[in-house]
């Protein structure tokens, strides 16, 4: 009898463990988020939008330049990175899906997709920031795309999995062309998943902030002039939260909850977009 | 499945131009993908020359000095501080995902389930520069004021040891940076061994639980036995992450070019050391030794990645073997 008491024991107190650190990680992301509400939502206002960052020690502004030199690098970074994923990803699908190129780009694509950016950000340094003599947005949008590929290219291949080759067949046997079976076929059938990839790498580069740190650098003044060296919220952030002043770490905290939002509204979405299509 | 239906011969040789141009253009642009690998290293390389010119490899590798005014710089240092916090990640993070994917797969009711598993993926969805903030601003102070002094009057006084638990009540240390990056992990070890856990045949879980085994005697003697090579992918997958982990352990680890035992004082890693003074580095040596940093980063973290794909790959082909 002591042995099986001994053996029930062991089980209630291990699931036991295994109940609190789940609720340990629940409890982080929770206080987590209560920080980032609690001090964001206080300092989230309308000058946010309206008025440019302060300089040191004054008081006032916004964050207007940050925001909109982040959208421009992420709509750049979107526009070289997801053409260059989904082509790829068409190729690891379609048209070389048994080739020794496919298989060495799929276990490649896999690294980069954790490889760390702030390396990526080395890399773009030293191949625009260097030839073109000053850092700039374009460097910082072709740094984000280096991150975006991976990941589209990734979903685009899953989604385009997906599709039955049925319906390949189907569109060869009334004589279609290979291209024609892919874009008139197998890319509108998957067209919902691929989109939904983009939005996973839009949400994973919009608070990308290692890769920014000298491709772009930041700006204190609003321009929207990629040759030059362009303000974007995530290294704000981090300059502002460094900083020693308090106004400063209020607009830090408002623009973390900005990011944070955008970035938590994007994953939702794109998990109730994979659900319906389910 | 084969693919043959849509195969070169049966339309390749009447629509020759279409195929080959929109085929062309993909190949291009999978062989780019593996162009920019290639680029990376390479260039990282000839960046990297001045300093391992001036030091050699090894001598950048083994020396731990710092010193931008002298111009002399060794990678020890960084290394090894990338090297303990991710490892104090991994001790942290592994225990922590274990139990999250050992109640979601076996013990959470099905409302429970996908909830708690949606939450948990969020904790990887938010950038890490809010974890860095957030370390920052709230969990070091926290962490000086509540949990470090209770371990440096327990462990601190153990003999041999002791050592590693002794330092300055700041919160910003290479141990803080460990838990801030373990939080950080958990969610991709925990997805990794959700997904292992739930390719253990249904059937087998019923047949341990019909000869009287316990939950826990299931979990530990049927499932990860049999996903072994999965949950050490997944932790290998959560350590690349934590190596190359910039923004948080920035904030966090206190950016000190000296070595020390304790695991309280500040230190600093490769991707901090890099993300704070890269844009500051004056001459061509400086430049070039930071660049060096970055090149052993990617290398030791393109192994462990790597090492964890394979490992990924044998389990899966495991699965398909075992249907």
């Amino acid at each position: 009898m002591d042995r099986y008491r001994r053996r029930k024991a062991v089980n209630v107190f291990n699931l036991g463990v295994s109940a609190f650190t789940t609720a340990i990680a629940l409890f982080f992301l929770f206080w987590l988020l209560w920080t980032l509400f609690r001090q964001g939502l206080a300092h989230l206002d309308l000058r946010l939008f309206t008025q440019d960052m302060p300089g040191p020690g004054s008081e006032g502004g916004g964050l207007r330049n940050a925001i909109v030199g982040s959208l421009l690098l992420t709509a750049l970074g979107i526009l070289i990175g997801a053409p260059i994923g989904v082509l790829t990803g068409t190729y690891l699908a379609e048209f070389g899906r048994h080739a020794r190129l496919s298989q060495a780009v799929r276990f490649i694509n896999d690294i980069l997709l954790s490889a760390p950016s702030i390396v990526i950000g080395v890399f773009v340094y030293e191949i625009m920031v260097v030839p073109m003599g000053n850092f700039s947005g374009w460097s910082g949008g072709v740094a984000l795309a280096i991150i975006v590929v991976p990941v589209v290219v990734r979903t685009t291949e899953d989604m385009m999995r997906l599709v039955p080759d049925t319906l390949r067949e189907a569109a060869a046997a009334l004589g279609a062309p290979r291209w024609r079976v892919v874009t008139d076929v197998v890319l509108r059938a998957s067209l919902n998943g691929i989109m939904t990839g983009i939005l996973l790498a839009l949400a994973r580069i919009a608070g990308e902030t290692a890769p920014l740190l000298f491709t772009a650098l930041n700006n204190q003044f609003f321009t929207l002039d990629m040759d030059q060296p362009m303000g974007n919220l995530p290294v704000t952030i981090f300059n502002f939260a460094m900083g020693p002043y308090d106004n400063w770490h209020d607009l830090a905290w408002a623009g973390s909850l900005l990011i944070t939002l955008t970035v938590l509204i994007l994953n939702i979405t794109t998990r109730i977009f994979l659900r319906t299509k389910r | 499945m084969d693919d043959s239906a849509v195969s070169e011969e049966a339309t390749g040789t009447r629509y020759p131009l279409g195929d080959l141009l929109f085929g062309g253009v993909t190949w291009l642009s999978a062989a780019g993908v593996l162009l920019v690998l290639g680029a990376i290293v390479a260039m990282l390389w000839l960046g990297a020359q001045p300093a391992f010119a001036k030091f050699g490899f090894w001598g950048f590798v083994s020396s731990a000095e710092w010193n931008p005014v002298t111009e002399r710089f060794g990678g020890l240092s960084p290394m090894l501080g990338t090297l303990v916090s991710s490892l104090i990640a991994i001790l942290f993070g592994l225990p922590v995902s274990f139990g999250i994917a050992l109640f979601i797969t076996e013990m959470a009711p099905p409302w429970l389930k996908a909830p708690v598993g949606t939450a948990i993926e969020l904790l990887a969805a938010i950038p890490s520069i809010i974890y860095g903030m957030w370390g920052l601003f709230v969990f070091a102070p926290f962490f000086a004021d509540h949990i470090q002094p209770v371990l440096t009057d327990t462990l601190g006084e153990l003999p041999g040891i002791g050592a590693l638990f002794q330092g300055p009540p700041l919160g910003i240390s290479i141990f803080n940076a460990g838990i801030i990056l373990a939080i950080m992990i958990i969610p991709f070890i925990t997805s990794v061994m959700r997904d292992v856990f739930e390719t253990v045949p249904q059937e087998l879980r019923e047949s341990a639980f019909g000869i009287g085994c316990t939950t826990w005697e299931v979990v530990w003697h049927v499932i990860l036995p049999m996903t072994r090579v999965g949950v050490v992918g997944g932790i290998m997958l959560g350590l690349g992450r934590a190596l190359g982990e910039t923004m948080a352990v920035t904030f966090v680890i206190g950016n000190a070019h000296e070595l020390h035992l304790s695991l309280f004082e500040p230190s600093n890693s490769i991707a901090s050391t890099i993300a704070n003074e890269f844009t500051e580095a004056d001459g061509e040596v400086y430049t070039a030794s930071l660049i060096a940093l970055g090149l052993l980063l990617f290398l030791i973290t393109f192994v462990i990645l790597a090492l964890a794909k394979l490992m990924l790959l044998r389990m899966s082909r495991q699965e398909g073997n075992a249907r």
